[in-house]
Parts: structure tokens; sequence; C-alpha cells
């Protein structure tokens, strides 16, 4: 889109590149892989013109395979780095440098040497992140349905025969078992999948889910919840919580002490700068490890979502009852009280219902769970080649 | 060390092709199984005709040729042999199926009865569960068929007496039917 104060070109900003201008329409939701509304306009003179295919289901798939793959290594490394950090500079050798005697920039009292071979800190903060986050996971889906008050779905009256088979028509098209349904007694429209595996996978709905979609709809998000299932994504998440849990335990345990040690390096030519250097590094990383992990956990849920949405319409290929049903999830703006905030990841849509949710902004949309559901509506829109694009060009 | 280094590519090569082998015998396992639960499907597709034609039979009476023509497509489904025949009966129900339900708007009283409904909303589920089921039967031995083409598997694949599976097709007369909303929305 253009700038209308000074006519510069660009995508997806809110305010112009160029001059700062606020751009006059709320901000167009990231798909310059789809190409926008008429982008064949003006646009296509100033700059050339990109690939504008969109992106189909398949495609959709890898992308959001490899995102989640690259974040998840992003974190481990950075879970190991502070841990390489606390083994080095709160447990290992070195001189003090402490935060209460004002010795920090005066690395002056030498302490005796201790010397740390073995990882520590890194092994302790990952072993106690991954025990409580299997424990979670193994106990997880009797612990989410209780406490949402989910009953097991009784097929009596039509509109829950009609769950109980659009449920067994997923699970047919996924080839996977079918999973147990629950119905949650809520009025506000969502839905979750939990359970550590495809043969002990449960999916709940809410009551008000469930009268609000029509057949298609719901097909469409138990397509979504199905995939969650398919793609193993409690698995994912109960990493991505290992490894959050191992940040914060790190981060508690060098921020506490207060009190750091530089080793000193012999001779202070090259090594000892390179010491501080890695220092500044690893306590900058440390200050910023609880948002930083917070943000990660947040990214990779997101695409696990785009995953889901591309995977359900793989199974029902039909990304419209999906793309009909997030509008209607879209209008429901009522929390849904039932649903605890750490099922999130594995909800239809945010069961708190962030005002974040719809994309208000940059930061905001770090911070969801869930991606803006207009942009998950656009995708979908693509994927049924029925975005506004027009005709496709493939040439 | 000439000797360490083939003895290392020959056992690589064995590995290779043993898990090669395993991936195509579970494959094609995996699409075997998907044929044999699109049966299963159309046998739920069988019991259920019955049930819906007496529903609707009282009120429906002007119909006769509709609803014997579904009677007699499903009959010719179930005692239908062999692969060609079956495909052709099925398909003829499909068509004499959706000719019902098109009709079925046309008598609000249906559309008021509970258990027609229930029965309508049974065998809307059927024929999805066997169109999802075709769907999955499909993709599997669209690997299954890739798995064998790429290189350098398809160098092997025939020689271990792997073949092409073939695709579920509609047939071109089902393609021609109208498309009828079963949605109860």
């Amino acid at each position: 889109m253009r700038c209308p104060s000074c006519g510069f070109v660009q995508f997806d900003a809110p305010r112009c590149k160029q001059c700062g201008a606020l751009s006059p329409t709320p901000r167009q939701p990231v798909a310059s892989i789809v190409s926008p509304p008429g982008f064949s306009g003006p646009a296509t003179a100033t700059r050339p013109s990109r690939l504008v295919r969109p992106l189909n289901l398949y495609d959709q798939q890898a992308r959001n395979r490899r995102k989640t793959a690259f974040v998840i290594g992003l974190f481990m490394l950075l879970v190991i780095f502070l841990g390489y950090g606390v083994d080095r500079f709160v447990i290992g050798s070195g001189f003090s440098m402490s935060l209460w005697d004002g010795s920090l920039f005066e690395p002056s009292r030498p302490r005796p040497s201790r010397q740390v071979a073995f990882p520590v800190a890194t092994v302790a903060a990952l072993g106690v992140g991954t025990l409580t986050a299997w424990l979670g996971y193994r106990n997880g889906d009797t612990l989410v349905l209780a406490s949402s008050r989910a009953v097991p779905l009784a097929p009596t009256d039509l509109k829950s025969r009609q769950l109980d088979n659009v449920v067994e028509e997923m699970a047919i098209a996924s080839g996977l078992p079918k999973p147990r349904v629950y119905v949650v007694p809520d009025p506000d429209p969502n839905a979750f999948a939990t359970g550590r595996d495809p043969a002990h996978a449960s999916i709940a709905v809410t009551q008000g889910l469930l009268e609000m979609m029509g057949r298609e709809e719901l097909q469409g998000v138990i397509a979504h919840e199905m995939s969650h299932i398919r793609n193993l994504d409690t698995r994912t998440m109960t990493v991505t919580a290992a490894l959050l849990g191992a940040l914060l335990l790190l981060h508690d345990w060098s921020a506490r002490t207060g009190s750091w040690r530089v080793r000193d390096s012999g001779d202070r030519k090259g090594g000892g700068a390179g010491q501080i250097v890695l220092f500044i590094l690893w306590i900058v990383l440390v200050a910023l490890a609880p948002l930083i992990g917070q943000l990660i956990a947040m990214s990779i849920s997101r695409s696990r979502e785009y995953l889901a949405d591309a995977s359900g319409a793989e199974l029902t290929r039909n990304p419209m009852g999906l793309a009909s049903a997030l509008r209607k999830l879209q209008e429901a703006t009522a929390p849904t009280r039932s649903i605890s905030r750490g099922t999130a990841p594995l909800c239809i849509c945010d069961p708190l219902h962030h005002r974040l949710d719809d994309g208000k902004g940059f930061w905001a949309d770090l911070l969801a769970t869930h991606p803006p559901m207009a942009e998950r509506i656009r995708i979908l829109e693509a994927m049924a080649y029925a975005s506004s694009a027009g005709p496709i060009n493939f040439a | 060390m000439v000797f360490y280094l083939t003895l290392g590519i020959v056992v690589l090569i064995l590995v290779w092709l043993v898990a090669m082998y395993n991936g195509l015998i579970s494959l094609k396992n995996q699409v075997q199984n998907a044929w044999q639960q699109i049966d299963v499907q159309l046998k739920r597709r069988h019991d259920l005709i019955p049930n819906l034609v007496n529903a609707v039979k009282g009120a429906m009476q002007f119909e006769r040729d509709t609803l014997e023509r579904v009677i007699g497509a499903r009959n010719r489904a179930v005692s239908a042999k062999g692969a060609q025949e079956a495909a052709a009966a099925e398909g003829q129900l499909g068509q004499a199926l959706s000719r019902l339900f098109a009709l079925m708007e046309n008598y609000p009283d249906l559309k008021s009865s509970h258990n027609v409904l229930q029965l309508q909303e049974e065998l809307t589920s059927t024929e999805n569960r066997i169109g999802f089921a075709r769907q999955l039967y499909n993709d599997l031995v669209a690997r299954y068929n890739i798995k064998q083409q790429v290189f350098p598997t398809n160098l092997m694949a025939a020689g271990m007496g792997f073949a092409l599976a073939d695709y579920f097709r509609i047939e071109e007369a089902e393609k021609a039917s109208p498309r009828v909303d079963l949605s109860l929305n």
C-alpha cells in the first residue's frame, strides 16, 4: 500500500518507513507472501513484483515446521549459553565482581579458584525443567479436562451426534484413532485438544461453540484440533515448557546471587577482554531471559497455530469452513473462563480473547499465543484460492 | 584400509536397502488398510439406507420412484461382485441418495421430524466418511508412489516387487451429478 502523504510504497507497516506518517488503514496483516488485494495496482510499477502465488496448504505446513525447528534450536542455544555463564561466572573460578560492594567494574579481590569441569548449572536447570514439564506431559490431559470441568460427550441430541460424527470423520481423514470427545459447559465458543500422543488424545468443545457453528464450521474447528494432535503439538509445547522452565531457573540463580566472578586468564592481554565481552553479553541475556523466553514460547505457539490451520485444511480440503468458523470466533469477545491460561496454545483461539489477539501492534502480536485472527482467515482464504486478490498469476 | 572402507560402504548400502524396504512395506500396508476402511464406511451406508427409506416412506409416497431407485441401487451395491462392479454400483447409489436428499427439501414435515433429521445427519456423516476414507487412501497412494518413484529408490523398488498403487477415481457419470447441500445449518 502507499503512504498517503509521501506516496512511498510499502507493505505491512503501521507507520510509513519514509516519512513516518501513520498509515490510514489498520495494519495490513503480514501476508506479503500472499498477494494483497489490489496488488496489481501502481505498486507493481515501482517495485518488482514478487512471486504472487498464494502458499498452498503443503507450502504452509513445510514453512511452519521449519520455523518451529529453527526457533526451538534457538531456544536451546540460549539455555545452553545462560547455563554456561552460570557455570562460569556464578560458581566458576576467577575474580569477584559483586553488585553489592561496588566492585562490579573493579574486579580486584581474588577468590580461591573453583574449577568447574562439568556444566552443573546447565544440566541441573534442564533436568528440573524437563522433570516438571514431563510430569505435566504425562498427566496434563486429566488435569486440563478436570480444571475446565469438561464432561464426556453423550451423543443424544442432534447437535452432539453431529459433533461425535464430525470427530469420527476427521479421525478417518487423518488416519488416526478417534480421540475422546468432551463438552465444556461454557457459553463462550472455544475448543482445545490435549493428550500426550494420538492414542491418548482428547478434544473438548465448549457448549457455546457447539451451538454456534454449522456443520462445515464445526468440521473446520475439529480439523484444527485434530491437527494439533497429529502434529504432536502437546509434545512441542512440553519441550517449550521445559526450556522455558530451565531458562527461568537459570535467570533466578544468577540474578539472586548478585555476585559474579570473571576469570582471570593469567595474561590480561586478549583473553581478559574477551571474558568481559562474554560476561556483559551473558548478563544482558540473563536480565532479559524471562522476556525472551516468553517471546520465544509464544512464537512457537503461534507457528503451531498456523500449522494446525494449514493441516486442518488438508484434512477437510475446505479451508473456507475453518475461515468461516474463525470469523464467528473473532466476533465473540467474552473470555472463556473455564479454560485456563496454560491450555491456550492448544485452543482454537486465545481463551482470554486478548485484544492483543487482533493484531493491534507489533509488541502485542509478539506476546500473543495466537496469531491475529484476520491474518489466519486471510491465509486460509488464500489456500482456498478465494482471496480477493483475483485470478492467480502462476507466471 | 581399503578393505575397511569397502566394508563400511557395503554396510551403509545394506542399511539403506533395509530402511527403504521397511519404509515401502509400511506404506504398502497403510495403503491396504486405508482401502479396507473405505469398505467399512460403505457397509455403514448400506446399513443405514433401509432405515432412512422407512422413515421417509410415509411422507414421500409420491416419490415412490426415487425411493425404489435408492433401495435398488443399495441392493445392487450390497450384492456387487468385483471392484469394478462395486465401484459402479456405489456410484449409482451415491447419485440416487443425493436425489433423495434434494427431494426431501420439498417436504417440510420431514424436516421437523426428529427421527428423520437424525437419520439424515447419520447419512451425511456416512457420505463424508466415505469421502474422507477415499481421500486418505489417495493421499497414502500418492506417498507410496512418490516414495517408489524418487531417485534412488526407483532403481530398486520394482526389483523388490513393489508396484505403483492405483488411485481411487470418481466415475465420469458421478462427477456430473449436482452438488447437494447436506448441511444442517
